[in-house]
């Protein structure tokens, strides 16, 4: 931190997956890299609570992999393994794939108008090709998604994010990481520069024992989400006793789906529930014209992976 | 013509350069060392149409290394281009986003790219319109269609003999622009030694860039040499040299030394051509028992305002299925874009979707087995012109892909099988390509130590076409495989024709074969020492008898549709061909199976989004543009049926390069109409279509 410090324009380097990337089409133009992968933690631990701590220099290959996430937290290892592929999650980190930034091709293409990009200079996905993007939470400004999935299942988690900062060290629930576009498209998070994740950590939550992450795209591997979710359910008896859902694809941050957890606990898992419960959540939908085909997949998704988790047939 | 005996060929012989490509030491276009090479990149306006008023270079050669900015202002004039696209920087006019408004020379590619950000480049810009409709008032007819095809076609009264019948087909097919995306991007490495010019180009045919280049800048044929050995692939992009080639040769001049051009992928979106999008209207009227009375193909499409290429879409049409009414027109609209060109099996590809889609509507119509259909409908005759097929295997094709696939006792139901989610369906269509051949030269040699040479400018795309012509080689010198060693991949060899229209096997066996006949006759006449022989085979193709020559083929498909999310697998598929002999069987396969995912991806995954706003295309590189990944792909076959064809070619083998895209698409909207009950007929089925359409569907 003190290295770059005292730069500005020095941007922090984890694998570079992203980064890279939009360094390579002008997108990004650091004056100065500084690799923290050595910083930041590389381990993932036990917590006292009985949760886990994740280094943010953690590859993705590697979280994916440990047999803790794998028995403790499934939908988390399912999102990694749902995300890019091989060879980007053996280098991707923790901490880089949430910060990764949007794939939406006029944000990627500096010839073109970009509020993201250039605050002020507008908008033209919303009248233009915007398929893949956004249903919930967009502004007149950007209507930008957030494409990574290991967010997505954070999210239904309750992760927590651990920064450390020139003004010292603070922690978020990652849902408080991302932002909305609002009127400030350009900062898709709410960290100041300087700002490093150190650890995301993972509360122990025995409901995530019955968890899944389910990705829909346009083939069956190696491209981003149209919609996806991460869903937790804990039933007790015949009513539901712990419930998480939290939508990828669909928002400039992972959309957790209070509504639907909120129409569900307590109650039995029927159909016509789930599919209340969905309904409750897409009222704050607002889908453009090219995305109105994600309220369908939202609902169906809702009913399948709660189905999946409930054991219902 | 006689067939050869065989011996080296059909054998499943592994690529004569696999272990140079695997560990690199095969050397691509811009791979080639030369000392005191300078980069270059190329600069697209980002304007689809219009002026480049000034191209403001101050910033950019200030910087240390940058060697020379070439613009409209300073390009050298060109003598004779024949290819609109090839009029590099010789006018201010902008005919679409991402055509070359300047180029860049600098002493690294990193410079290069940072000068070619510091330019500032200003322009007029003008309304344009990029998009295709079927209702387009710039809608015309051309002379003609490629390569000299007639646009329209009509036999008997198409209207009276379509409303006469009983049975009826009427529907409208669209796909959109595909771009070609070969793995090596194009590039090119020029450089000038005195008043010649070698270049390395990434290239479908040495010879013709050679010639293309030479016109262009008004140079004496044989002072240009292309050197293409290796290419990593091209499906047609890299058939006719693109104008990034003209750019290099331009910068190598100007600097005085030789100048490396790597197109990037983005590029590639904007200068090398692809696919046009087409409107296809499809009518087919028939009998109950689905016999064929009137079939009509119009189609639609798109060429730029710089050069006009009109695809050949509805031109299979007048050769797969006889009726007594027949009509095709072309029609075509000059847009702000870029020009069309090839993209494996153009014409066939996209119109054979099409036309095999209505056959599968009209199984559905006339309750007739969509095999049994094309069987049925099988003509004697080439419909077009009443010759002979020199040799015509669908229906053998049709009846051994049956059976492969366990198409017997099928329900054609649709929407009757249902596994969980996922609704199960099967599907068929046939395809078919040319079998034709060019005049080509060839050179064969026998050395000192008693092997053999033979050489001519043919290319290796990763077709593996070096190997197979080894194996032709071989057979006609009467020798074994490794006493032979081929030549190919550049113009200084004698001259052939390029790679494509999968007539490459069949235009250089040709020429290697005659080359080989003569060279042992003249051994015999002296058999010491060196000899060599050369050979033209234009008398031999010139008289090929007046017959129909083309290969066809079944593509079978299981279809799997997500009724939740509308996604689609395809976990089996399956090809089986009549190409007549396989040189190779090795990578024939590879051809044919990398032809039918190539129609997977076609139908269910690949799209060009034109950008109305700013007039390109959007989704410019491969994380956008999705060709099938290899989860995509499950149990994917293919099978031949043998062939006797001694009227193609001495080798009796037809091209196969492209026939294995031709069907596929049909073949797999058939399966997930069979699955849904869905008629899906604009591509590609991406959840964003089939979610809404098995909703729309519900009850």
């Amino acid at each position: 931190m003190a290295l770059r410090g005292g730069t500005p324009g020095a941007t922090y380097l984890g694998g570079g997956t992203n980064l890279v990337d939009l360094m390579r089409v002008g997108v990004e133009r650091p004056a100065m890299l500084v690799d923290v992968t050595g910083a930041v933690g590389a381990g993932i631990t036990d917590t006292e609570a009985g949760g886990l701590r994740i280094g943010a220099a953690v590859r993705n290959s590697v979280l994916a992999a440990d047999p803790r996430v794998r028995e403790r937290y499934p939908v988390l290892a399912q999102a990694l393994l749902d995300g890019a592929s091989g060879q980007l999650r053996n280098l991707a980190t923790t901490g880089g794939n949430l910060l990764q930034r949007t794939r939406c091709p006029y944000f990627y293409d500096v010839t073109k108008p970009c509020n993201k990009r250039s605050p002020g200079s507008g908008c033209p996905a919303r009248h233009g090709e915007h398929h893949n993007l956004a249903l919930f939470g967009h502004s007149t400004h950007c209507v930008a998604t957030h494409p990574s999935d290991m967010a997505v299942a954070l999210a239904a988690l309750d992760a927590t994010v651990h920064v450390r900062g020139p003004a010292g060290r603070r922690s978020m629930a990652v849902s408080e990481l991302h932002r909305l576009p609002g009127a400030h498209p350009e900062f898709d998070t709410v960290l100041s520069p300087g700002d490093l994740i150190t650890a995301v950590e993972l509360p122990p939550l025995p409901a995530a024992r019955n968890s899944l992450y389910r990705k829909v795209r346009e083939r069956a591997s190696f491209a981003f989400a149209l919609v996806s979710i991460a869903a937790v359910l804990e039933m007790r008896a015949d009513t539901v006793g712990e419930v998480r859902v939290a939508l990828g694809g669909v928002a400039h941050k992972p959309w957790r789906a209070r509504r639907v957890e909120a129409a569900l606990a307590g109650a039995p898992l029927t159909v016509e529930r789930m599919v209340a419960a969905a309904e409750a959540e897409l009222e704050v939908a607002a889908p453009l014209p090219l995305t109105a085909y994600k309220v369908e997949l939202v609902r169906n998704l809702i009913v399948a992976a709660l189905s999946a988790l409930g054991g219902a047939p | 013509m006689s067939v050869l005996a065989r011996g080296a060929i059909g054998a499943p012989v592994s690529r004569l350069e696999a272990v140079e490509k695997v560990t690199g030491a095969a050397r691509y276009a811009v791979e080639h060392g030369a000392d005191g090479v300078a980069h270059a990149v190329l600069v697209g306006a980002t304007i689809a149409r219009g002026e480049v008023l000034s191209v403001g270079a101050e910033r950019a050669l200030a910087l240390r290394g940058v060697r020379a900015v070439l613009w409209h202002g300073n390009a050298p004039p060109l003598h004779e281009v024949s290819d609109g696209e090839l009029n590099v920087l010789q006018s201010p006019r902008v005919a679409y986003r991402g055509q070359i408004v300047a180029g860049v020379v600098a002493d690294t590619l990193e410079l290069a790219r940072q000068a070619a950000d510091a330019l500032e480049v200003k322009y007029a810009a003008e309304e344009h319109d990029v998009v295709l409709r079927a209702d387009h008032p710039g809608l015309y007819k051309p002379e003609k269609v490629n390569p000299s095809f007639p646009t329209d076609t009509e036999d008997g009264d198409f209207d009276a003999e379509f409303a006469a019948s009983p049975v009826r087909v009427d529907c409208t097919y669209e796909t959109p622009a595909f771009h070609n995306n070969p793995m090596e991007p194009h590039a090119t490495t020029a450089s000038w030694e005195g008043e010649r010019l070698v270049l390395y180009d990434s290239t479908q045919g040495a010879s013709s860039v050679a010639e293309t280049v030479a016109k262009a800048f008004g140079l004496e044929a044989g002072v240009v040499r292309v050197i293409s050995p290796h290419v990593g692939g091209g499906f047609g992009s890299k058939g006719t040299p693109r104008p990034h080639v003209i750019l290099a040769v331009m910068a190598a001049r100007e600097v005085g030394r030789p100048v490396r051009l790597p197109v990037t992928r983005q590029q590639m979106f904007q200068v090398t051509g692809y696919r046009t999008p087409t409107i296809q209207r499809l009518r087919l009227g028939a009998e109950p028992d689905g016999r064929l009375r009137a079939i009509a193909h119009d189609v639609i499409e798109q060429t730029s305002t710089v050069k006009e290429f009109a695809e050949q879409t509805a031109v299979p049409t007048r050769m797969m299925y006889a009726a007594s009414a027949r009509r095709t027109t072309h029609r075509l609209v000059r847009l702000d874009v870029p020009t069309p060109s090839w993209m494996r099996a153009p014409g066939e590809c996209p119109g054979m979707y099409a036309l095999e889609a209505a056959m599968d509507e009209l199984a559905s119509a006339c309750g007739v087995d969509p095999v049994e259909l094309r069987i049925h409908n099988e003509p004697e005759l080439d419909p077009e012109t009443g010759r002979r097929f020199s040799s015509r295997g669908l229906v053998a094709c049709l009846r051994e892909g049956a059976e492969r696939f366990g198409w017997a006792g099928r329900d054609p139901t649709p929407g009757a099988r249902r596994d969980g989610a996922w609704l199960v369906g099967t599907g068929v269509a046939a395809s078919t390509y040319p079998a034709r051949r060019r005049p080509s030269q060839a050179r064969a040699r026998r050395e000192a130590d008693g092997r053999y040479v033979v050489g001519l400018a043919a290319a290796d795309i990763g077709t593996g076409a070096r190997t197979a012509l080894a194996q032709i080689a071989a057979d006609a010198l009467e020798v074994e495989l490794d006493q032979v060693r081929m030549e190919v991949g550049d113009s200084a060899l004698p001259r052939a024709p390029l790679a494509g229209g999968s007539m490459g096997i069949a235009s250089w066996g040709s020429a290697v074969v005659k080359a080989c006949r003569e060279l042992r006759a003249r051994m015999i006449e002296s058999p010491d020492g060196p000899v060599e022989v050369e050979v033209d085979t234009t008398p031999e193709v010139e008289g090929d008898e007046p017959l129909a020559r083309h290969g066809f083929g079944a593509q079978f498909i299981e279809a799997r549709v997500n009724a939740e999310t509308g996604e689609i697998r395809i976990p089996r598929a399956l090809g089986v061909f009549a190409v007549g002999r396989i040189i190779n069987a090795k990578t024939a396969r590879s051809q044919l199976i990398g032809g039918m995912t190539m129609g997977i991806g076609m139908a269910l995954h690949e799209e060009s989004l034109i950008d109305r706003a700013f007039g390109d295309y959007l989704n410019h590189d491969l994380a956008g543009y999705h060709v099938p990944a290899c989860a995509d792909i499950d149990d994917l076959e293919v099978a031949w049926v043998s062939e006797e064809d001694p009227h193609v070619n001495p080798m009796g083998a037809k091209g196969i390069g492209e026939i294995g895209i031709v069907g596929t698409a049909a073949a797999v909207t058939a399966a997930v109409h069979h699955a849904t009950g869905l008629r899906l007929r604009r591509l590609p089925l991406t959840p964003e279509k089939v979610l809404p359409a098995l909703a729309d569907d519900r009850p």
